[in-house]
């Protein structure tokens, strides 16, 4: 570590004004400050300090997607190895094939939104921000698997240039850019982002894993929920079994990468909770919003709507629910600021999602749109939030005065 | 020679400098509608420019004898009827393209643009001058509908006037069309993005 620190030292004068490569200050900086928390601190004006700075922030919301993504890389195994019709499950294959199989995707979502990220930064001669590296990491998961990666690349310029970039970069964005790069897919190519060909990995990838027939297809639960005919709802995974609740919450059923387990992603929540990233009112009232709504549809089922058929539990387990509820409700750039806020905006987004799941059937995922719907309407709770207080001191004012 | 110049630059400025949609960022909502593909969107234009050039024509020619209380009825009534024309020409000669612009047609009527350069233009100057002004600002609305629509029918359908450009084996290898250009929200993009670029190129309309 002591020699990294020296080489950045000995290279530091070189991208100082002045000096060879000045034009590049901006991305040394950035690599500087992601390695060493940065010591100098604002000479003017009051201050706080956290130790924490926002590059470190970033990494703990990085390493609590984690959980989600060994686990993804080893569905993506899974569910390839029981679609070839397999009873064995060699552990490190599974995962070797699932690691391989989401790879490109990685790279390419960070290659191509970070390099956007240093190209605006050294051009507008700022400090390169550090926001992508939580999206780079949330795209790949929040796409299913056989997604191209081209596609990914197209659809994270989009996101980071107009969803982030064109409003003043990280800390100004109104939507979430990870769900504008899903939103830009779902909409853009709707055949490979969904349907019942995309979830499954069919291909084998460098000797591991199976050549799959063709014409194979595997829905996800959701799927099968949206194209379910009559009263009765039978969920089965790829195999042809029935699919519990315990394999929902494990999440061991097909969906896109990292969104499938509940479990995993409920040990990202601790850790962001544990941690004070995250807000858990917004947590907390996305679900509260989701199980109303999901029982109030449950009352009023009715075949029409075979989303309405599954228990509440379900679904909120089910799809992108969970996952959406813990990592993207509660990004605090384009979420509500004020803690009523956060209650009432969390609430909207788990109504919502539940809502636009079961009762428009041309959308068997909910939670994507309802986020992005909150998003824009965050910063009117927040003005109504502020001004009712306002409001509500005055008239203290007023009755101690009389 | 001042003259002309200044007839010049009532023709040429509605291109650039003072273009109707890009600059004054008026008639976007029919700049949504119908720019899916370059066909419908060319034929607007047309229409458009038509529409523009004559009005302005007539309105200046008139320009005298509107009471000024009135003077809104009266144009309104001179563009409809011009619009009623255009949409008889089209349904009589072009009639899918007619189809597929449906109401936008008709709801050239209600086209800012055309509102505010009779307004503005017509109701204070002479026939000729008025006439240029209608065609400049006309085509400068035709210009930025066609821009719009070349990449929208490119990207979104990988046809240029109905002809497949993008050849079979890009998608053979994978590629495929992008849904979104087709919908609304792709065209208010495409929109800001020739904004993005045509303000960066004039600096002096940055604000």
């Amino acid at each position: 570590m002591k020699a990294l620190r020296k080489f950045l030292d000995r290279i530091k004068p070189q991208f100082e004004p002045g000096g060879r490569f000045q034009s590049f200050r901006s991305v040394f900086d950035g690599f500087e400050t992601f390695l060493y928390t940065p010591r100098t601190t604002s000479t003017s004006g009051v201050h706080i300090h956290d130790s924490i700075d926002s590059k470190r922030t970033m990494i703990i919301v990085v390493l609590a997607l984690l959980p989600c993504f060994f686990f993804g890389m080893y569905n993506t195994g899974f569910q390839h190895w029981l679609a070839a019709g397999e009873t064995e499950f060699p552990f490190w294959d599974l995962m070797a094939y699932g690691f391989f199989a989401i790879l490109p995707s990685v790279v390419v979502s960070y290659g191509v939104g970070l390099g956007i990220e240093f190209i605006v930064a050294q051009w507008r001669k700022e400090e390169i921000q550090e926001g992508f590296l939580v999206s780079g990491l949330l795209i790949p998961m929040i796409c299913p698997i056989e997604t191209p990666v081209w596609m990914i690349a197209v659809a994270t310029a989009f996101s980071v240039i107009f969803a982030k970039e064109v409003f003043g970069g990280t800390g100004f964005n109104i939507f979430n850019p990870a769900l504008v790069t899903r939103a830009f897919l779902f909409f853009a190519y709707p055949a490979q982002m969904s349907g019942d060909k995309v979830f499954v990995a069919t291909d084998p990838i460098l000797g591991f894993g199976h050549t799959l027939p063709d014409g194979f297809t595997g829905a996800t639960p959701l799927a099968q929920v949206a194209t379910n005919v009559g009263d009765q709802l039978n969920l089965t995974s790829l195999s042809g079994d029935a699919v519990s609740t315990w394999d929902m919450f494990l999440g061991l059923i097909p969906g896109s990468f990292g969104e499938t387990s509940t479990l995993c992603i409920l040990i990202g929540a601790i850790i962001l909770l544990v941690s004070g990233i995250a807000n858990w009112r917004v947590i907390l009232s996305v679900f509260v919003g989701g199980a109303l709504m999901a029982w109030i549809a449950n009352i009023f089922q009715s075949p029409t709507y075979a989303a309405s058929l599954l228990s509440p539990i379900d679904q909120l387990m089910l799809g992108g629910f969970a996952f959406a509820a813990v990592f993207m409700a509660t990004d605090p750039v384009t979420g509500a600021r004020t803690n009523i806020g956060k209650y009432i905006y969390g609430f909207l987004i788990g109504v919502m999602a539940i809502l636009i799941r079961t009762y428009n059937t041309g959308y068997p995922e909910g939670a994507m749109l309802a986020i992005l719907l909150m998003n824009a309407f965050a910063p009117l709770i927040d003005y109504c939030v502020v001004q009712s207080n306002i409001r509500r001191r005055q008239r203290r004012g007023i009755t101690i005065k009389s | 020679m001042a003259r002309k110049n200044k007839s010049l630059s009532v023709l040429f400025n509605p291109l650039s400098k003072d273009n109707p949609v890009i600059v004054q960022i008026l008639g976007i909502c029919s700049a949504l509608a119908v720019t899916a593909k370059l066909e419908p969107a060319i034929v607007m234009g047309i229409s458009v420019i038509a529409v523009m050039a004559f009005s302005n024509v007539i309105v200046s020619l008139m320009r005298n004898t509107i009471p000024n209380s009135i003077r809104i009825i009266v144009q309104l009534v001179i563009v409809a009827g011009l619009v009623a024309i255009v949409d008889q020409l089209l349904k009589a000669y072009a009639y899918d393209v007619s189809k597929q612009l449906s109401v936008f047609i008709g709801l050239i009527i209600t086209n800012c643009i055309l509102m505010g350069r009779l307004e503005a233009f017509a109701m204070s100057n002479k026939p000729w001058p008025s006439f240029l002004d209608g065609v400049g600002n006309g085509a400068g609305y035709a210009i930025i509908l066609i821009i719009v629509a070349f990449f929208r029918e490119l990207l979104g359908s990988g046809t240029l006037l109905g002809y497949q450009v993008i050849p079979q084996s890009f998608y053979d290898a994978g590629y495929s069309n992008n849904g979104l250009m087709i919908l609304p929200p792709m065209a208010l993009i495409t929109v800001a993005c020739i904004i993005w670029i045509h303000r960066s190129i004039n600096k002096d309309l940055q604000d």
